[in-house]
């Protein structure tokens, strides 16, 4: 069997994202964040449309927009007559109405924009060049999440204790919500913004049963996330599926499958 | 003279237009033992929160020793069963103590079996008794204990409070405590604080507990019901498990 230029290209671009949503996907899972990176995902479709409306970088739109909420979010947490919870619903669905709208007005414009290609990813058509920002991006948040590991950790276990021990949790907590909005970036192009939290959770929920220690169910969902990605790459080849969900349909076969592992600690 | 860790003056705290701090001024010195007592709600934990600069007061002035170390057992603590830990890693979190340290201290709190195992698997005692061992390992300056007893069976309370007592004889740090019996930390602490949103007295434990501010927030009760003592054949040691008694000479008490 040939292996085409492009295959090569997804793959890796697959592997990079895998290698930097491995370690922030178990963090999600232990601080119950998922509801957060559903919001920051579906942000992404705001930003993706703001990136092109002003010519700048889609991933840089994404990224800023991400910020954005991630602002609004801590403000409107501080005063603590509504939960978290309602008020993820309110920022996810609006920053998602928003995007949709933003779209609209642009394409009733004339510019043509491949809505299917966000909702869903498009990793089969990632190029050279993006791929060279993606491996710089990843190994940026790859040396920020290692850089901060101990104190990401202290925060997960607990906040408060976390703080009387000297760490500076509000600066942990921003730095860790920067960190998802690069992710969501640059996973976007992978499985799309609909599937980003999908790639977040289920390669760490995965690893669970196989870690006893924090780092090495960060390394083992590293490892499901490699396994989904190039089973799913394959799969599309295949049976001419759409990439992204495939992506995520092999990362929830091989969750079932690891239910069948006997918990290790 | 010992030296201050901590001194609070005239802390108020309000939060939806309820006072729940009034005024209150304290101060905890090295090797000192304080125990803030008071009835629900009375503003024990709040006053704790503050501090430690968990929350910020609306008035007053808080004043650490530069550098203070703390060293801090929350009341409750809940840790995500996704998050895979062992007892051991829990004590290392954070911190560079080398095995002799651990099991020094993992053994004195008689939670040394337990170091391989997960740490949301031990009991809510286990637990009390692992946090206060990962809160000495930071060799702190102050200990602050929200509650510790809680949870904790009679026996094993006067256990605690006594190994209390005795951690800080070895480790020479302040304790700050919060406990809702002045009985039964009566002999291991220095200094009373009673709490009900202001300070209602404060002194060494036998004068708190005859004060009429204290009778009035905690009644008299203690002379209509007897506290029911019966004497043991044997002790439990931290862990729970029967230990016979060591007799002295002389030991005549029935068995």
């Amino acid at each position: 069997m040939i292996i085409d230029d492009f295959i090569v290209r997804a793959l890796i671009a697959g592997i990079l994202v895998v290698l930097v949503s491995g370690p922030l996907g178990c963090v999600v899972v232990w601080r119950r964040m998922a509801y957060f990176g559903d919001a920051l995902a579906h942000s992404a479709l705001l930003g993706t449309s703001l990136a092109i409306m002003f010519d700048m970088n889609p991933l840089i739109g994404v990224m800023l927009i991400g910020i954005v909420l991630s602002y609004l979010l801590i403000r409107l947490q501080a005063k603590k007559d509504l939960s978290s919870d309602a008020i993820l619903g309110i920022l996810s669905h609006g920053a998602l109405a928003a995007g949709l709208v933003m779209l609209a007005i642009m394409q009733s414009q004339g510019q043509r924009i491949d809505l299917m290609g966000y909702l869903f990813g498009d990793i089969l058509s990632v190029s050279w060049s993006y791929l060279i920002w993606l491996s710089g991006i990843c190994v940026i948040v790859l040396a920020l999440i290692s850089w901060l590991w101990q104190s990401i950790l202290a925060v997960a276990v607990h906040e408060e204790l976390a703080r009387c021990e000297g760490i500076s949790v509000d600066r942990v907590r921003l730095i860790f919500m920067l960190l998802m909005a690069v992710v969501v970036a640059v996973a976007m192009k992978i499985v799309g913004i609909i599937l980003i939290t999908a790639l977040l959770i289920i390669p760490a929920a995965s690893a669970r049963r196989f870690a006893k220690s924090p780092e090495s169910m960060a390394i083992a969902a590293i490892v499901f996330g490699l396994f989904s990605v190039m089973g799913g790459v394959l799969a599309s080849m295949q049976w001419d599926t759409p990439a992204g969900p495939s992506i995520v349909l092999v990362s929830v076969f091989l969750f079932f499958v690891s239910r069948f592992k006997k918990n290790v600690g | 003279m010992s030296s201050f860790l901590l001194k609070a003056e005239n802390i108020g705290l309000q939060i939806n237009q309820r006072q729940i701090l009034d005024n209150i001024s304290l101060s905890i010195n090295s090797g000192e033992i304080l125990t803030l007592i008071g009835p629900n709600g009375s503003g024990k934990t709040t006053l704790v929160r503050v501090l430690l600069g968990l929350i910020k007061a609306d008035q007053g002035r808080l004043q650490k020793k530069a550098n203070l170390i703390i060293g801090y057992v929350p009341q409750k603590m809940h840790i995500d069963m996704a998050l895979p830990m062992t007892v051991k890693r829990f004590l290392q979190m954070g911190i560079k103590a080398n095995n002799d340290e651990i099991s020094h201290i993992a053994s004195t709190l008689g939670v040394l079996s337990l170091l391989e195992q997960a740490v949301q698997s031990v009991s809510g005692g286990e637990f009390q008794r692992i946090l206060l061992a990962r809160a000495l390992l930071r060799k702190p300056d102050i200990l602050v204990l929200d509650e510790p007893a809680q949870g904790v069976d009679i026996n094993g309370q006067q256990q605690l409070y006594q190994l209390i007592s005795s951690i800080r004889d070895e480790f020479g740090c302040g304790v700050l405590m919060v406990s809702h019996d002045l009985h039964l930390v009566m002999e291991a602490t220095d200094q009373v604080l009673c709490l009900n949103t202001h300070i209602c007295c404060t002194g060494h434990p036998e004068a708190v507990s005859q004060h009429p501010e204290y009778l009035k927030l905690f009644g008299t009760s203690l002379d209509g019901m007897a506290v029911y003592t019966h004497n043991h054949n044997h002790s439990h040691d931290l862990s729970g498990d029967v230990v016979e008694h060591k007799h002295h000479e002389g030991c005549k008490h029935d068995h």
